[in-house]
């Protein structure tokens, strides 16, 4: 039990002026300590309202989420869980070192100092050691991301969430980041849990890939993609790639 | 001179000598409408008089523009951490705020004296609604996604407050100090029209009793200049602070 993230029949319903929405339904998986998890679905089949289940944002209407045994509230006050936004969420006053430095100085972040990376080396592993004194709106897109993804590793948490953390960015950087994400991946033995509406992009970077269903939520298929583990971008033009890629499009049809 | 003060700078003279020249061609009496030329000599000659008379009205705007604005920047910082305040003061002030001050300013000399504690007041006042309503913006309209990140860090209420409200404030804070620093100058000035014997306000009063046009018109002039560098001085600090702001600096 401890050496997995399992999530157990969690269900979330929503209830607003219009009625109640279910964006979950009875969703159960597990992936292993280290692993990678891409989280592929539609809009609005609740990628989202799983992480932020798993990050204790909201709590979960039924079942229950365990991280390698501990609930989703202990991992957040321990500082484990790290967090990338979509559009980075960087505090616009803040250079980016100083972006990087915030989890260690809230929320008890100075206790983490033993653990803690060195903000410094985070920005120099994202490939962005000469813009530590940058201001967010001095970088491009890519590189605000890039900030964001060495804030969230800075603490070194046990599992990193990314909801969609490139899909506003263009596909020629979109690569490299894909790229630099797994060997970052490699390099932290981080669990990461990675959502994304991109097919390849869920393949390429998946050691297994979770396929949701929408309206409601629910589980489609758990896909354990047959690639090696070390892969590089050109991977994605070989004959075992494009045929599990048509798969896993196959299983994002509507079910009839 | 770079362009971008040349044109108005040229309008600017453009409007003085039209000016000039509609006084000069129509034969407008001097009681009535002086000439630029006769308000700019008035200005050197009564310049020490005018001077001695902003003193005390630079002192007023400076004490309301401070407390005006420290008050809304309290009042905004409770209003965002208790709604339930919030709540039963907020439309209050709103119904406060379209009492004109004008109106209000004769019942405070009358409550208060003639000193300086009743235009300073009525300058606070005047300075407190605009900031208050920016400020409440500033402190709540926060990125969603910045404030989810602090909850996943387990970040307090107090280094939410310090690290990511206050900061995301600041260009609310500045827009509404620029607004307030002219404000609070004219707050000061209305307070001095009501049976004041120094002051911008009182020298208004005085020199249109005594058609005393070239006064009038140099004394206002003075007190423009005054709120002008008053508003370019929040704009120099906001300049120093502000700094992340693309569209500003
Ligand atoms: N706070 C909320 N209140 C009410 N309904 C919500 C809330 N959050 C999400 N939902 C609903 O839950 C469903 C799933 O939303 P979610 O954001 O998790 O989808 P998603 O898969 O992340 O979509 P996208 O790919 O567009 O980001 C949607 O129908 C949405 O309207
Ligand atoms: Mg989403």
């Amino acid at each position: 039990m401890t050496d997995f993230v399992s999530v157990a029949n969690v269900s979330v319903r929503f209830d607003s002026d219009r009625g109640a929405v279910t964006a979950l339904e009875n969703v159960s998986f597990e992936i292993p300590r280290g692993g990678f998890l891409a989280i592929l679905g539609p809009s609005g089949c609740g990628k989202s309202t799983l992480l932020r289940v798993t990050s204790d944002l909201i709590t979960p209407t039924e079942g229950s989420v365990s991280l390698f045994g501990s609930s989703p509230a202990e991992v957040r006050r321990r500082r484990d869980l790290g967090f990338v936004f979509q559009d980075a969420a960087l505090l616009p006053w803040r250079t980016a070192r100083e972006n990087v430095e915030l989890p260690l100085e809230v929320g008890n972040g100075a206790r983490l100092a033993e653990r803690a990376r060195s903000p410094e080396e985070m920005l120099a592993l994202v490939g962005l050691a000469d813009w530590h004194d940058s201001l967010p709106h001095e970088l491009s897109g890519g590189m605000r991301q890039r900030v964001s993804i060495a804030r969230a590793l800075v603490t070194a948490p046990k599992i990193l969430l990314m909801d969609e953390p490139f899909g506003s960015l263009d596909e020629i950087t979109r690569d490299r980041l894909n790229e630099e994400l797994l060997r970052i991946w490699r390099e932290t033995q981080t669990t990461v849990l990675f959502v994304t509406h991109s097919v390849q992009e869920a393949l390429y970077l998946g050691q297994q890939v979770l396929v949701l269903a929408p309206h409601p939520g629910r589980v489609r298929e758990m896909v354990e993609p047959d690639l090696p583990q070390e892969r590089g971008l050109e991977i994605r033009d070989t004959e075992r790639f494009v045929q599990q890629a048509a798969h896993l499009r196959a299983l994002l049809e509507p079910v009839p | 001179m770079k362009r971008e003060h040349m044109l108005p700078a040229a309008t600017l003279a453009s409007l003085l000598a039209i000016w000039g020249l509609v006084v000069y061609l129509f034969n407008v009496p001097e009681y009535i409408v002086p000439s630029p030329l006769h308000v700019a000599r008035t200005f050197t000659r009564d310049f020490g008089m005018i001077a001695r008379n902003l003193v005390p009205t630079a002192i007023e705007s400076f004490l309301g523009f401070f407390v005006g604005n420290l008050a809304s920047i309290v009042m905004a910082t409770v209003f965002v951490h208790q709604k339930t305040v919030e709540q039963a003061l907020f439309p209050l002030a709103i119904i406060i705020r379209s009492i004109p001050i004008v109106a209000i300013a004769p019942i405070l000399v009358l409550m208060l004296g003639n000193d300086m504690t009743p235009k300073v007041l009525i300058a606070a006042l005047i300075c407190f609604f605009p900031t208050l309503v920016n400020m409440v913006k500033g402190l709540s309209l926060v990125d969603p996604q910045a404030l989810e990140l602090m909850k996943v860090l387990s970040a307090s209420k107090t280094e939410i407050f310090f690290k990511l409200r206050l900061y995301n404030s600041l260009p609310y804070l500045f827009a509404a100090l620029k607004i307030a620093a002219s404000a609070s100058v004219i707050g000061a000035i209305v307070g001095e029209w009501i049976g004041s014997t120094e002051g911008i306000g009182a020298l208004i009063i005085q020199a249109t009793y005594n058609f005393d046009t070239g006064l009038l018109y140099a004394t206002i002039a003075a007190a423009a200049m005054f709120s002008v560098l008053f508003t370019a001085l929040i704009s120099f600090i906001e300049r120093r602070v502000v700094k992340w702001s693309p569209e500003i600096g």
